[in-house]
């Protein structure tokens, strides 16, 4: 089911292309930090910030926004480059990533940035967050929603899914997970360090709706948050299936990527790829 | 109610003649922790109450009853306790969390420190059947290391109320300050001392009794074994104690800690804690800057509990009567320079060694 036109979809793909140079420069800047994740999330943000969530960033603590929560913090940097190209700061400000004083600290700090709506980094934590957060809501008849973005990896938390648990018992309709389904964390294939499969029974044994999408193409995350928005009674698990690495060839499908940056000279040929790939979105309208 | 040993301290606490044990009522301190609550959801519909399957005995039972619209009951799950709780926290609510002490705080330490503290959120943490006390369910249950792993943690507020009277107030001085906050009580019956005309204040200390010689700085439920133990050394010895009920080990009263060390030269700690990191660590701390005095620990001797009867064990384990006289008169002879008087070799010693060697 397509809800958007052509150019809107072409629009957020070009956002998603904003953010992950975005997220190319910083990382490049601050030296160290998370690449393959924050950038195969990157279409997940954009199509979150520009198309699904009610939320003013000239007004980040607007009452009745929805709420955004990064639970794997480490991919802080797509974060931080959506909120950037969204107009949350300057994108100038990206290049302070990891930096003494900076607001935006390796792992997310909502007092220092109260648009992150949590401090998350320990995984498997903001989905309990969410819970809460969306329980809140519920009990002041209010109808903003919850978002959570969570690893694949962060599934094998125990807390992870004591809050999987709770969404279900309280039928937390206004709750969507975001799962960043790319298969790879620290020391190698989720499949082998532990498996997660089959995710989405795990799910729906819970009592949840389970939405399956191409995590790196728009239109299919467009039609699965709108098909999120629709389920009445049960919270919505969105398995948005991913390449690590996503948009830099050298990166695509090498978990040793997970948590490294690419220095100047990486920087510049991922930028090279990431500004082709944005002539090839133009050249497609 | 007043005598000539009580000053103008002890007045003004409006005590009960704690002197006198027919006239002692003994109520469990949770007891207070859920009249409070009951109040605290009264006067602000914002507070709610999380339970992790303890209901009963944590005494929120009342609450539930009460303001069953602001009652959340979660099954067995303390991490989610917290990470829940700092979520509701963010979109305005003021969540009071139970269960017991050993698995909240004690089982979600790091979920406190990031959702919590890191992150600002105004939960408060209610650790019930907190120490030895809690008895026959034996060592697995017993937290004697709560105190220590919540004070080290930035914006967290520690109290530890004397009595179920004291521990009511708390609860509402709790959920009316904001921040995070943990509040420990008890299971077992315990000696109440203060009255509804006791002052209470977060962060202000209390003396209970007066006294130029020794000043015993006590929290929870043994302040009262702490007066009791300062009558017998009166009279046993004319060693005349001030008692400090020193309920609020974050932010602690500084002033009054570094005054009490002043005026007696002498300072003992009872905590029904480990020795090691409690609150008679952090009146360490404050003196060893501030006004160097010879200090006695009253606490557990860097070992787990075990199964028994609530006073056999406070005896056993060294809080009894007896044990905090006993570090009176050592207080009291080292600051004579009494040849001979050596601090307790038990808060000197570790148990890190192999526990299974002959002799250990």
């Amino acid at each position: 089911m397509q809800t958007l036109s052509p150019q809107r979809l072409t629009e957020l793909r070009l956002k998603a292309n904003d953010v992950r140079q975005g997220i190319i420069r910083s990382l490049e800047a601050a030296k160290s930090g998370h690449s393959a994740g924050s950038l195969d999330m990157a279409d997940v943000f954009a199509v979150l910030y520009g198309y699904v969530m009610r939320h003013e960033p000239a007004n980040p603590e607007m009452p009745e926004r929805d709420r955004l929560l990064l639970s794997c913090g480490h991919i802080a940097p797509v974060r931080y480059s959506a909120m950037a190209n969204f107009g949350y700061f300057p994108v100038e400000e990206l290049l302070t990533l990891r930096k003494f004083g900076s607001r935006l600290q390796g792992h997310p700090e909502r007092v220092r940035l109260p648009a992150l709506e949590s401090t998350s980094g320990p995984l498997g934590e903001g989905l309990a967050q969410g819970v809460g957060m969306a329980l809140a809501a519920k009990m002041d008849g209010k109808s903003w929603r919850v978002y959570v973005v969570t690893s694949d990896a962060e599934h094998q938390c125990g807390l992870h899914w004591e809050a999987v648990m709770t969404a279900g018992k309280f039928a937390l309709d206004n709750l969507t997970c975001i799962i960043d389904r790319n298969f790879i964390q620290i020391d190698g294939s989720t499949e082998d360090v532990m498996p997660l499969e089959p995710l989405g029974e795990k799910y729906r044994a819970f009592n949840w709706d389970v939405i399956e999408c191409d995590g790196n193409d728009v239109a299919s995350l467009v039609a699965a948050f709108d098909a999120a928005k629709r389920v009445a009674g049960r919270p919505q698990v969105i398995v948005a299936n991913t390449v690590p690495g996503k948009g830099v060839s050298y990166m695509e499908g090498d978990y040793t990527w997970h948590g490294k940056p690419p220095n100047r000279e990486q920087a510049e040929v991922a930028l090279r790829e990431l500004q082709t790939d944005r002539e090839r979105i133009l050249a497609d309208v | 109610m007043s005598s000539a040993r009580e000053g103008a301290g002890g007045r003004e606490m409006h005590l009960v003649d704690y002197r006198n044990a027919a006239a002692i009522e003994q109520v469990p301190t949770r007891n207070g922790f859920g009249e409070g609550l009951i109040e605290a959801g009264t006067r602000d519909a914002n507070v709610i109450a999380i339970c992790a399957d303890l209901a009963e005995s944590t005494r929120m039972e009342g609450f539930k009853k009460a303001h069953p619209a602001q009652y959340i009951e979660i099954g067995v799950a303390e991490q989610l306790l917290v990470a829940m709780a700092a979520g509701l926290a963010s979109a305005g609510k003021i969540p009071f969390i139970a269960s017991y002490a050993m698995f909240n705080p004690g089982r979600s330490w790091e979920q406190v420190r990031t959702t919590m503290a890191l992150n600002e959120t105004n939960v408060k943490i209610a650790g019930a059947h907190a120490g030895v006390s809690v008895g026959p369910d034996g060592a697995t249950h017993q937290a004697i290391e709560d105190i220590a792993i919540m004070r080290v943690i930035p914006h967290m507020a520690v109290v530890v109320p004397c009595d179920s009277v004291q521990t009511k107030k708390a609860t509402l001085a709790v959920a009316e300050r904001w921040g995070p906050a943990y509040l420990r009580f008890g299971r077992e019956k315990s000696a109440v001392v203060t009255t509804e005309a006791t002052p209470f204040e977060i962060g202000k200390a209390q003396t209970f009794r007066e006294g130029r010689d020794v000043a015993v700085v006590a929290c929870g439920i043994l302040v009262y074994n702490a007066l009791v133990a300062a009558e017998e050394v009166a009279r046993e010895d004319g060693i005349e104690c001030a008692v400090v009920n020193n309920h609020t080990i974050k932010p602690m009263d500084e002033a009054a800690i570094v005054g009490a060390a002043r005026a007696c030269g002498a300072v003992v700690t009872v905590e029904e804690h480990q020795r090691h990191g409690g609150m008679g660590s952090r009146v360490a701390e404050i003196l060893a800057q501030r006004h160097p005095v010879p200090i006695e620990f009253v606490g557990v001797d860097d070992q787990f509990g075990q199964s028994g009867d609530p006073v056999e064990l406070i005896e056993f384990y060294g809080m009894g009567t007896a044990s905090i006289k006993e570090a009176i008169r050592r207080a009291h002879a080292r600051k004579a320079g009494v040849s001979g008087a050596d601090p307790d070799p038990r808060s000197a010693r570790d148990s890190a060694r192999d526990p299974f060697a002959e002799g250990s």
